[in-house]
């Protein structure tokens, strides 16, 4: 009986059914669509933050950038002697590299990662060196040719030679890339274990202190360096043992080079000193106690969770994460009680219609509960109807949104590393007042549906439905027979 | 039997106190045909929704059989109802959507049947009212007499010791009414209901065996 009837109310008032399935499905559509967008974005972010921070990284331990000096002003200094370079054909060629500490980020004592592995409740700790290598090459004329033309004016100067454009002219060019000094032991966390190698080998225990180099993928192809070449950091020659890759496909790794260690120390003269530790603690629950902890063993330096660490994310990923979680949320929620509303209305209205019907029912002994059973079942298949569509409606919407893809640009500040971006033939970058460095990717929106999503959404109607239907069913419990009855009548 | 004891009652209509019955003291036997007349707004109804227990008294006691309905709880009368009451209204108050045969059902939705033990008797019930081959037909198909058959129908299928009719013929052509009369009639004499029915139909409460009058509230019996 209860099945005949709810059948037979729903068609009979279809265009009813229709509004409120509509209303719901709209709703659920957007929850859908918007959490599947949020879990992209997410998903997005965290990938962005992998590339540079390494997998299982909860916490970051650094230290903030001083404020600049007097005379720090100053990018690096390269210094030549009179004899330095090689002469050809009246042109001097020239070429210098240094090795320093990454940009906007500072170094502090080694003895740090000590302290932090001494935290309670922290698994894994690795420390790095973020440094930069700036070369500067050039060509010049030879001067001592130049001066060669005579005195006191009475002999007419010969005109200038040699040089880069063969009349006395220079060029140089300034290039940059980063280093990070990673220790080779290998542990659970740090930059490279977000990284793959897709050419030649890890580094090994037996690599400290070598000149060994492994390479970003992106950046050996820019460099055109493989396995087995050599290449200048430093100034000094490193054979290169390694390619890595980012494992997120659209992300490069966190530098685009990685070097033992101690040998970054003893290059950079930064003997001792790390720029970046890379915490993991035992569990989730734990981080909020390890960062607290961590604070106060080392008060002066920044101690950032992977939720700090999200918010470093910019460029329109950061935008498309705000978007959905305020307009997106905002608007889902403003859909779904307008959905609820409209479903509660309807029903209350169709429970004031129906009053002789429920007056008769209740006249020949069906009682309250039958009634209200009655009414909140035709709710709630209403709210199940539009729950079911809406849930269709929401994955044709993130089909759409995976197909059509849209890649967003995403950069994550870092004290840690310096992105690609200082390769081959890029300009120079700064001196020690530059902004924060960042590291940015193209990163392509993929919106993932879960089950927990979809059961969510489930939820959310036949709550709809439910809560339409207990407050219909409600009002046409309290119509007293008698008065249902005489109130037609 | 139907026992009342000095029954009022009264209700606030449009912020003053309306009496609809007044210290009422009546017994109506089992089995008795009985047509309650009176002027509109005498408490014809006030008094049909008491016996039907729909209405409780202001004061006073309602009894049927051992049952004492002024006290009741909701669901025990709403029990009540389902077993031994059984309503025909003015209006048919059929529910439009369902067929005559799913009409006839609703009254034994209360009674925990199979849904075979249900339809069978709903069935039967159409076939008592000569309305066997109309079970699949939805109110607005069917004519004012037959509708009021299907309502009889279902008040009946339920097999209850009393009948309430509230106008049962006042929206009925007069051959229709003899025709519903006559079958109600039947059924009071073929399954010993009380049968006990409001009309200002005089032609119809000649029919009873006992007439009773309503006026002011007041209760008097009709020769």
């Amino acid at each position: 009986m209860f099945g005949t009837y709810l059948v037979r109310e729903l068609s009979n008032r279809r265009k009813q059914t229709v509004i409120i399935a509509i209303g719901m499905a709209l709703a659920i559509a957007l929850v859908i669509v918007v959490n599947a967008v949020s879990a992209g974005v997410r998903n997005a972010q965290a990938s962005v933050l992998e590339s540079i921070y390494g997998v299982g990284t909860d916490i970051t331990v650094s230290q903030p950038a001083a404020a600049p000096g007097e005379g720090d002003m100053a990018g690096p200094r390269f210094e030549f002697g009179a004899d330095d370079g090689t002469t050809t054909d009246g042109t001097t060629e020239i070429s210098q590299s240094r090795l320093m500490a990454g940009f906007g980020s500072t170094t502090f004592d080694a003895s740090a990662l000590e302290t932090v592995l001494g935290v309670d409740n922290v698994a894994a700790a690795t420390a790095t060196l973020s440094l930069t290598n700036t070369s500067f090459s050039g060509e010049l004329p030879d001067f001592t040719q130049m001066q060669g033309g005579g005195e006191g004016g009475d002999v007419m100067q010969a005109p200038p030679t040699g040089g880069a454009d063969g009349a006395g002219g220079s060029a140089f060019d300034v290039n940059s890339f980063t280093v990070e000094g990673v220790d080779v032991a290998g542990t659970a966390v740090g930059p490279l274990t977000a990284a793959t190698l897709s050419d030649g080998r890890a580094f090994t225990a037996d690599d400290a202190g070598t000149n060994v180099v492994i390479l970003d993928e992106s950046y050996a192809t820019s460099a055109e360096l493989a396995v087995g070449d050599t290449t200048d950091i430093g100034g000094e020659d490193f054979e290169v043992i390694g390619i890595v890759s980012s494992t997120s496909a659209d992300a490069t790794t966190a530098s685009n080079t990685y070097i033992p260690l101690d040998t970054a120390q003893a290059l950079a003269d930064l003997d001792g000193q790390v720029s970046t530790i890379y915490v993991q603690a035992t569990s989730a629950d734990a981080i909020t106690q390890v960062q607290s902890d961590l604070e106060e063993a080392l008060p002066d330096a920044t101690v950032n969770t992977q939720a700090d660490l999200a918010s470093s994310v910019s460029g329109s990923l950061s935008t498309a994460g705000d978007l959905i979680s305020s307009l997106g949320t905002w608007l889902s929620v403003i859909v779904l009680a307008a959905a609820f509303l409209i479903a509660i209305l309807f029903t209350i209205s169709g429970v004031a219609r129906r009053t002789r019907e429920f007056g008769t029912l209740k006249a020949i002994g069906w009682t309250n509960g039958r009634i209200v059973g009655q009414v909140a079942g035709e709710s709630l298949v209403q709210g199940a109807i539009g729950g079911v569509i809406g849930v269709a409606v929401g994955l044709l919407g993130v089909l759409v949104v995976n197909r059509v893809a849209p890649t967003l640009s995403a950069g994550a500040a870092s004290t840690a590393a310096v992105g690609p971006g200082g390769g081959p033939g890029g300009g120079f970058v700064g001196g020690p007042m530059a902004e924060q460095a960042s590291a940015t990717s193209e990163v392509t929106l993929q919106a993932p549906i879960t089950l927990p999503i979809i059961l969510i959404a489930v939820g959310l109607a036949i709550v709809g439905g439910l809560l339409a239907g207990a407050i219909g069913g409600w009002r046409a419990a309290r119509l007293r027979p008698a008065e249902a009855l005489r109130s037609v009548a | 039997m139907y026992l009342l004891k000095n029954v009022t009652k009264s209700y606030d209509q449009s912020k003053r106190r309306v009496t609809a019955l007044s210290d009422v003291t009546l017994e109506i036997p089992t089995g008795q045909m009985v047509a309650i007349q009176g002027p509109t707004g005498g408490g014809k109804s006030t008094l049909l929704q008491m016996l039907g227990a729909l209405e409780r008294p202001t004061s006073g006691t309602v009894s049927l059989g051992d049952a004492e309905l002024s006290s009741m709880a909701d669901a025990r009368l709403a029990g009540i109802r389902a077993k031994e009451i059984g309503f025909v209204f003015q209006g048919f108050n059929l529910i439009p959507t369902l067929t005559a045969q799913e009409n006839v059902e609703t009254a034994l939705a209360p009674m925990r049947l199979s849904a075979t033990e249900r339809a069978s008797r709903a069935r039967k019930a159409l076939e008592s009212v000569g309305l066997g081959d109309r079970g699949n037909h939805r109110p607005a198909e069917l004519s004012g007499g037959q509708q009021q058959r299907v309502a009889i129908a279902r008040a009946i299928v339920k097999n209850p010791a009393v009948l309430l009719a509230d106008e049962p013929t006042g929206n009925l052509d007069e051959e229709t009414r003899d025709e519903i009369m006559e079958l109600l009639e039947g059924l009071w004499r073929d399954q010993g209901l009380t049968l006990i029915l409001v009309t200002h139909d005089s032609a119809v409460a000649k029919r009873a065996q006992r007439r009773l009058h309503i006026k002011q509230g007041k209760v008097t019996e009709k020769k």
